[in-house]
């Protein structure tokens, strides 16, 4: 499971939609085995256009609990110092740099096996073979 | 209840049939295709009830997240592209924020819930999932399908069960092909102790018993293949859609239809998220 469905994952519990607790899922750094893809390839302009779309609180809540302290808090800003909106074109080094960062984390980073649970119900979810399972069990059904 | 009937002839028979379903399910349809062709760069989506994941790679410009409640497509899809982002979860209880994607896909999926008021419940959580404006394309099985294979068409009973026959796996083919069974009949009688007079009258009854035992033995072996075939013989239930019904249920779901037709035995919707 690549690091950026994780910003994706509530819980499935559908009372603890009325919380504020079920995104993202907490996940447990020390019970998740964690792996690297280098095959994935850098599209900048796809990355652009994806980090529009994330939460990017979520984002370092997640990283942090995976032991990646890096990430600033707030969202890098591409954009305001190019004219073009959001074109990968206009990027500086740097930022293609800060771009190249966020793809081996976004997009090569995943978790191979481990476990996340909800802030609000603490039901544990199992990630097994890459695939995380979040059928609930009758009772929570 | 319904929920008892989805579970027992959807939710368990996909993951018996999962790796043979796999098998069958390989080409990607065109107008599927076309739709996730024409998703802008970046876009963020899913795929509800991907089954083995063929849609999860047609465009490497978008992110989709294919989910399924059957683990075993699930793992299917995994082995097919470790690089698919797929998930085990329940399409009712989706577990994705509101307001979030950008689109969705729901292929050959909606006709598996069992009454009308979950299929629209249905498709209002997957359109809950995306954001205002957003389309989904939803595909459900149709009920006038005259020239395929199955034959449904116009008139006939909507809610159907509708069989899947499991290939053999070679474990059994091999068992029972290797099975002693056409024991050897005796070519010719033993003569031996027979007077030569009675040795006619004495072949014809042999030839008789001979006849009985081999077509008893047909019998049976006919038998046991309609019990293997009874055995791997499993049964999905599905709504097959009548023309504009599916429109119908987008509308009930509060979406807005802005593209409809007919692909492969099935009836389409584009649907947009008002």
């Amino acid at each position: 499971m690549k690091f950026l469905t994780t910003n994706f994952l509530k819980c499935s519990v559908g009372a603890c939609d009325n919380s504020n607790d079920n995104f993202p899922l907490r996940y447990e750094g020390s019970k998740c085995q964690i792996v690297q893809d280098e095959t994935v390839e850098f599209n900048p302009q796809f990355l652009l256009n994806i980090l529009d779309r994330v939460d990017w609180n979520a984002i370092v809540t997640v990283a942090r609990e995976l032991g990646n302290q890096s990430l600033p808090v707030t969202k890098p800003q591409f954009t305001h110092q190019n004219g073009d909106a959001n074109t990968a074109s206009n990027l500086t080094e740097d930022e293609l740099a800060v771009l190249q960062d966020l793809h081996v984390l976004l997009l090569q980073t995943s978790i191979a096996e481990g476990q996340m649970s909800c802030r609000n119900c603490n039901h544990i979810y199992h990630i097994k073979n890459g695939i995380p399972n979040l059928l609930l069990p009758p009772h929570l059904a | 209840m319904a929920e008892q009937k989805e579970e027992e002839y959807v939710h368990k028979i996909y993951n018996e049939i999962a790796s043979h379903f796999s098998e069958t399910r390989y080409k990607p349809w065109p107008i599927v295709t076309d739709f996730l062709e024409h998703r802008p760069m970046g876009s963020v989506g899913i795929d509800v009830g991907c089954g083995n994941g063929k849609y999860l790679g047609i465009n490497p410009n978008i992110f989709i997240i294919g989910s399924d409640h059957s683990s075993g497509l699930i793992e299917c899809a995994h082995d097919i592209d470790n690089a698919y982002n797929v998930l085990v979860a329940d399409g009712m209880k989706l577990p994705h924020r509101e307001n979030t994607f950008d689109f969705a896909i729901s292929i050959a999926v909606v006709h598996h819930w069992s009454t009308r008021e979950r299929r629209v419940q249905a498709i209002n959580h997957i359109l809950s999932k995306i954001k205002s404006g957003g389309e989904a394309l939803i595909y459900c099985w149709a009920l006038e399908q005259r020239s395929s294979r199955r034959g449904y068409q116009e008139g006939m009973e909507q809610d159907v069960l509708v069989p899947w026959v499991l290939h053999e796996t070679k474990k059994e083919k091999h068992s029972s092909s290797d099975k002693p069974k056409k024991l050897k009949l005796a070519s010719a009688p033993d003569l031996t102790n027979i007077p030569l007079k009675e040795r006619a009258a004495f072949i014809a009854n042999w030839r008789k018993e001979e006849e009985q035992k081999r077509l008893a033995l047909i019998k049976e072996e006919a038998k046991e293949k309609e019990e293997t075939a009874k055995k791997n013989t499993k049964y999905r239930y599905y709504h097959l859609y009548k023309e504009g019904e599916l429109e119908e249920d987008c509308v009930s779901a509060g979406g807005k239809v802005k593209g409809s037709g007919y692909e492969k035995d099935n009836w389409y919707v584009v649907v947009q998220k008002q």
